[in-house]
């Protein structure tokens, strides 16, 4: 995908203006925002406390005193799913921060050199992507043990080659510029150009990249705690109560349905962030998508 | 042509050998002796250090992996620790499992992702390209494992059509056999189609803005023939570059799908591997993967030379 990577000549007014007229963007920024702030609740409040197992209330249907039912423990699944958003989003951030805190600065230096060492790293990005995200997970948990941590390490290092790719792209397509010959005529070097011109430039398409991997990233972290290879229980994670319910589907269903909604519904508010973001900041794209 | 598949085949050959370096390094740098495992805690030293040399785990580095390389490359992965039976025979074992199931899900994803494509692209902006991108939109949000409790509760648990899990065996019969695959392959196909079917669209509508779409509609041709011949020929570069990386998704999906299911595949090999510290087994799965993750890209690069005659002319 190419996109313009010119800075909006618009006001900021007019930007938001935009943005609130935007569909996806509007729906998108709705749903990440409801996401985010049932994590933050979580931490002062939910309907029960995820820590105690109520052997009583075991396996109970969804009811007006648990909205979406108990598991075979007899947890809230209500309160479990917003514990487990807290999870979700400190993996899935960590580790698009990883991605990128590498990944730019190793693209844009790619870009900014060219040459042997611009060549290196796309061989180098060439070999991070035959591994599968999943597999580098399964080879790093083999080392170190299962758990969040290593999760995050795990889909973090799948990023960097995602984000170095980006910037390089968005970086090569700036360099040519007379601004940045003009940059370079008043003396400065390339790392100055890099992080004053370059940098600000390519921001709005790491923004766009950073949300489909924040997304994306989620869906890893559920799928290595559905494994056993992320969360740790008694940590509440939507991948683990999935596991959790599967031996469970014919009297619990659900165990499984809620947990999997939380996912679904975050996935898909991040990914219609993302596309707005992209549709707002350059109008061209939205002919293609 | 010759020059643009040779590169991309140096390419792909030093990708590969890159790759075996690095599984071989992160096996190297694991804590824990294979010989101690094998043996068991109660062995004597001087057991596992004759164990060690038998092995071959005191040769120096180089050699040591060398020795490792050239066997796989005559598909000799050493033994199993725990089954003490060539690694290559469990795979093989595993292998009539995971395969088809990938390749079953990859046609899949196909079959329902070009035709959506192509219907959303020829109604850009209207009501069915809405609701057809709504419901890709929606497929890229879902899990695959959990898509595959869902239908697990819905075809297996509700209706009673197909079986929850298991496989019975190729020697079982075709049929049964691929019944069992078919639940697994649609929960791993839906979320890839919806990405394809996303991918396609937005490749054909480019296409379509092409002047030379307007000379063939101009010259009379009906819309249905510059559609399908002409606009969805140009529009398969992406297509199958996005193909060639779902295969690697698929390959990893199976893992967690196979998990779903209790599918007999490469992936609870994996799993029951890492459980049991069977480090040679996760060395040999993750290298065979990483290799087809190779390959599959090798030949999308060499089919588009098939489908792009410009890239056939350049020399």
């Amino acid at each position: 995908m190419t996109m313009r990577v010119d800075l909006p000549e618009e006001t900021l007014a007019g930007v938001l203006a935009k943005a609130f007229g935007n569909r996806s963007f509007l729906i998108g920024f709705v749903i990440t925002l409801l996401v985010a702030a049932v994590a933050l609740l979580s931490f002062v409040w939910t309907p029960y406390d995820v820590t105690r197992l109520v052997i009583a209330d075991k396996a109970l249907a969804p009811a007006a005193a648990h909205w979406f039912g108990t598991d075979h423990f007899g947890r809230d699944i209500l309160s479990m799913i917003m514990v487990g958003a807290r999870n979700s989003i400190a993996v899935a951030l960590v580790a698009v921060g990883i991605g990128m805190g590498v990944g730019v600065p190793l693209g844009a230096f790619a870009a900014a050199r060219g040459g042997i060492a611009d060549e290196a790293l796309m061989r180098v990005n060439d070999l991070v992507f035959a591994f599968p995200a999943l597999l580098s997970a399964i080879m790093i948990t083999a080392i170190f043990g299962p758990g969040a941590v290593n999760a995050i390490i795990a889909i973090g290092i799948f990023n960097i080659p995602v984000f170095a790719r980006v910037a390089r792209a968005g970086a090569l397509a700036i360099w040519p510029r007379e601004f940045i010959l003009a940059a370079r005529a008043a003396g400065k070097g390339m790392t100055q150009i890099s992080v004053e011109h370059i940098l600000p430039n390519i921001a709005t398409l790491l923004l766009v990249q950073g949300t489909i991997q924040f997304a994306l990233g989620i869906l890893a972290e559920a799928g290595l705690s559905y494994v056993g290879l992320g969360a740790q229980p008694p940590m509440p994670s939507w991948g683990r109560m999935l596991f959790d319910a599967q031996t469970r589907m014919v009297t619990a269903p659900w165990m499984a349905i809620f947990p999997g909604m939380a996912i679904v519904v975050t996935v898909l508010g991040l990914n219609l962030l993302g596309d707005g973001i992209a549709d707002i900041l350059d109008p061209k794209s939205r002919r293609r998508r | 042509m010759t020059a643009y598949l040779l590169k991309r085949l140096i390419i792909a050959a030093s990708t590969l050998v890159l790759a075996s370096m690095v599984v071989f390094a992160v096996m190297e740098i694991l804590p824990g002796d294979p010989a101690r495992l094998m043996l068991g805690f109660n062995a004597g030293a001087d057991q596992v250090e004759q164990l060690r040399n038998q092995m071959g785990l005191n040769a120096p580095l180089v050699p040591r992996y060398l020795h490792w390389a050239g066997g796989l490359l005559s598909l000799d992965f050493g033994r199993s620790y725990t089954y003490s039976v060539p690694v290559i025979d469990l795979v093989r074992e595993r292998v009539v499992v995971s395969l088809p199931l990938a390749l079953i899900a990859l046609a899949l994803s196909t079959i329902i992702a070009v035709p959506v494509g192509v219907f959303s692209a020829s109604r850009q902006g209207r009501a069915g390209d809405a609701l057809a991108m709504g419901a890709a939109q929606l497929g890229v949000a879902v899990p695959n494992f959990w898509f595959a409790l869902m239908l697990i509760y819905l075809f297996a648990v509700w209706l009673r059509l197909v079986p929850a899990g298991g496989f019975p065996g190729w020697g079982a019969g075709i049929w049964p056999a691929v019944k069992s695959l078919l639940l697994p392959a649609v929960a791993l196909a839906l979320p890839q189609a919806a990405i394809l079917a996303r991918v396609a669209r937005s490749a054909l509508i480019e296409v379509l803005n092409e002047d030379y779409i307007r000379t063939a509609r101009a010259k009379g041709l009906p819309y249905r023939a510059v559609l399908w011949r002409h606009a969805l020929r140009n529009a398969m570069i992406p297509v199958l570059t996005i193909l060639g990386l779902q295969f690697a998704f698929l390959l990893a999906g199976t893992i967690i799908i196979e998990n779903v299911f209790y599918l007999p595949g490469l992936g609870r090999l994996v799993f029951q591997a890492i459980n049991q510290r069977d480090l040679i087994v996760v060395e040999s799965v993750v290298m065979l993967l990483v290799a087809a993750v190779i390959i599959v890209n090798l030949l999308v690069d060499f089919s588009y030379a098939v489908v792009d005659p410009r890239l056939r002319g350049r020399q």
